[in-house]
């Protein structure tokens, strides 16, 4: 039946977003896995966490191109579609990115050197970190929508993404400090390992880069 | 006239059948769309929704449906024009609501978004423009009617948006939102309960005690109206107290008790639309009628004539009677779609279009409950308060006013002249 009350509610796109986003967090921390089993050598573990990263990132890409599908033109929103979809975009990006070093170092089979393991495992630990605070941000949407954008709310939204600038800074100074190490070393080591090592570290500060950068679009989506 | 003394008591029962079928329809449809955003918000349940439409739906025909009644009966049409020919305006009535009621029928069926006020306006208007002339329509009121569709949205948009701002800026964006909401929602419930009364006292109960000669001056009831508000607020107090906050539910929303208190709110909210829904839409099933037993009562077409309260009660129980065997099946799937709407959002849009609702009633102007509802919820959603609105479904209803004004009017001039054929 076509009634005009029943057909004035939209599909939320907020319960979305934060689904996606928490498939894209759970996508992430398998990382933490991964590595372990990749630093003890034992490939056929770090496979199959390579293979349940796989499949989170996959179920991320279904549910990404499910919500740009609902969004038609006529969706009256209180943040901006455009925004919306960006910021899908960029959650997206991120289980993109923990798919493609996983998948990089499980072709490669590549160790990670003694002298760096520590920190790298840090490293790691920490873009996760970062991923987790940008889905504690994106859960932030449902007391947003509930108080209307309310100054208390978008201020307590501001603090956490201050948060989760200071968690991404901090991944970045640990990025340096293995660069650093692994710099000292790495003629111990065949330079075309050492090359694709060096990727591997930029990658993971990538990842946290790329959660930080969910703070910035809800700061766009939430200004206004 | 000797047709009516000869027919007179088959007309008026055939008009009975016919506003009872009709008042059955609103009941039916119209019924669970002004209920449906209580029961989507889980504000109240499907049993308790009904329970409130059936009390305050008849209390709002019956205390509060006077002034629009009058309106369809003899505001639309210039009886005073017709004084030589009563019999056209009995047939024209009977064709309206028989045309009214069929669409509705027809459109339910079909799935069509329709309005029974637009339903029986276009019909009362067809009937008289074709079958008697355009002559005997008072336009001017015709255009003042058209326009309340486009205005009683947008007046309820207005306040539903006022509201929801006021509720943010009281309850919501403060240090502790539970206190404030305890402490200010009865206000809303005074609102509520001053404003059903009012209206009640100033425009409806002039129907009603008009047997009687019992008159009350504004002043009188504007005092007795604040005293019913406060009372109305007491009441809620009392169950307000006995709302706690839930802990353990606001770890995953932290507004989770604050909610439960508003959903008392919506409980009166509730009764508040459905009262102003049984105070407008009433008329469209009872002013034809009245009009046809007013002219075969007194066998002259008069504007000065009383009307007899019971054909209030007979709308009133019409509709009570349409919500009991189906409406409640409507409210139930329309319940269901309405998810999205928490009761602080719930009752701003409920209040703003029931206040629009019943002071339109008060003026006697015939409106859409419904489209007025929509008003109200897009009014919440430009307060940022709602995720997603659908903007297409203002689309469907100017489609809706396009399709059943003329479907209206053309069954009407059809059955028009099926009974100048059959009596006369």
């Amino acid at each position: 039946m076509s009634n005009p009350l029943s057909m004035l509610f939209g599909k939320s796109p907020i319960k979305q977003l934060q689904e996606h986003m928490s498939l894209v967090t759970d996508c992430t921390a398998e990382l933490s896995d991964f590595f372990q089993a990749a630093i003890s050598g034992d490939w056929p573990r770090a496979e199959a966490h390579y293979d349940s990263i796989c499949s989170l990132e996959n179920q991320a890409d279904d549910l990404k191109r499910e919500l740009r599908l609902q969004m038609p033109k006529g969706l009256f929103m209180p943040v901006s579609r455009s925004d919306v979809l960006e910021l899908i975009t960029v959650q997206d990006n991120i289980a993109n990115r923990a798919r493609d070093i996983a998948g990089l170092m499980l072709g490669r089979e590549m160790e990670i050197p003694a002298p760096i393991r520590e920190e790298m495992c840090l490293l790691v630990e920490g873009a996760i970190a970062v991923t987790r605070q940008a889905l504690r941000l994106i859960n932030e949407l449902n007391e947003l929508v509930e108080t209307g954008f309310a100054d208390r709310e978008v201020d307590l939204v501001e603090e956490q993404i201050h948060e989760l600038d200071d968690k991404e800074r901090s991944t970045d100074v640990l990025e340096r400090t293995i660069r650093h190490k692994l710099f000292a070393v790495e003629k111990d080591y065949h330079p075309l390992d050492m090359m694709f090592l060096y990727d591997i570290i930029q990658k993971v500060g990538g990842l946290a880069n790329r959660a930080r950068r969910v703070g910035g679009r809800l700061q766009t989506l939430v200004a206004r | 006239m000797t047709l009516f003394a000869e027919y007179g008591q088959i007309l008026i029962i055939l008009a009975c059948i016919f506003g009872f079928f009709m008042a059955w329809g609103v009941g039916a449809n119209d019924v669970a769309n002004a209920m449906g955003t209580s029961v989507g918000s889980k504000a109240i349940t499907l049993k308790q929704a009904i329970l409130i439409a059936m009390v305050f739906e008849f209390l709002g025909a019956y205390l509060a449906g006077g002034a629009v009644t009058a309106t369809i009966r003899s505001g639309i049409i210039d009886a005073g024009a017709m004084v030589d020919m009563p019999h056209y305006l009995v047939y024209g009535m009977l064709s309206a609501l028989l045309a009214a009621g069929i669409w509705l029928l027809i459109a339910s069926v079909l799935g069509w978004p329709v309005s029974t006020t637009h339903s029986i306006v276009g019909a009362i208007v067809g009937f008289a423009a074709v079958g008697i002339g355009p002559e005997f329509v008072q336009w001017s009121k015709i255009t003042h009617i058209v326009a309340s569709w486009v205005v009683s949205p947008l007046v309820a948009g207005i306040i539903s948006f006022a509201l929801f701002r006021s509720v943010q800026y009281l309850i919501l964006d403060t240090d502790d939102p539970f206190a404030r909401a305890k402490r200010f929602i009865p206000i809303y419930m005074f609102l509520v309960g001053f404003l059903i009364s009012m209206v009640t006292m100033v425009k409806g109960l002039t129907y009603v005690l008009s047997d009687s000669g019992i008159t009350l001056g504004m002043g009188h009831a504007a005092l007795l109206a604040i005293l019913i508000g406060i009372i109305t607020a007491v009441i809620g107090i009392y169950f307000l107290r006995r709302i706690q906050r839930n802990p353990e539910q606001e770890k995953h929303n932290r507004f989770y008790s604050v909610e439960k208190v508003f959903a008392i709110l919506m409980v009166f909210t509730a009764c508040c639309m459905a009262f102003a829904h049984g105070s407008n839409d009433v008329a469209n099933a009872v002013g034809p009628l009245a009009a046809i037993v007013g002219v075969v009562k007194s066998g002259a077409v008069t504007n000065t004539t009383a009307m007899p309260s019971w054909i209030l009660l007979l709308g009133g129980i019409g509709i009570v009677v349409g919500l009991g065997t189906y409406g409640f099946k409507v409210m139930a799937t329309i319940g269901k779609k309405i998810t999205e709407l928490t009761p602080s959002r719930g009752f701003a849009a409920e209040l703003g279009a029931a206040s629009t609702v019943v002071l339109a009633s008060a003026t006697g102007i015939p409106v859409s409950t419904t489209h007025t509802l929509v008003g109200a919820v897009l009014g919440v959603g430009l307060a940022r308060g709602i995720a997603a609105l659908n903007l297409r479904v203002i689309g469907t209803i100017f489609t809706s006013w396009l399709i059943t004004l003329p479907a209206g009017a053309g069954l009407a001039i059809l059955f028009f002249f099926f009974f100048k054929g059959l009596f006369g």
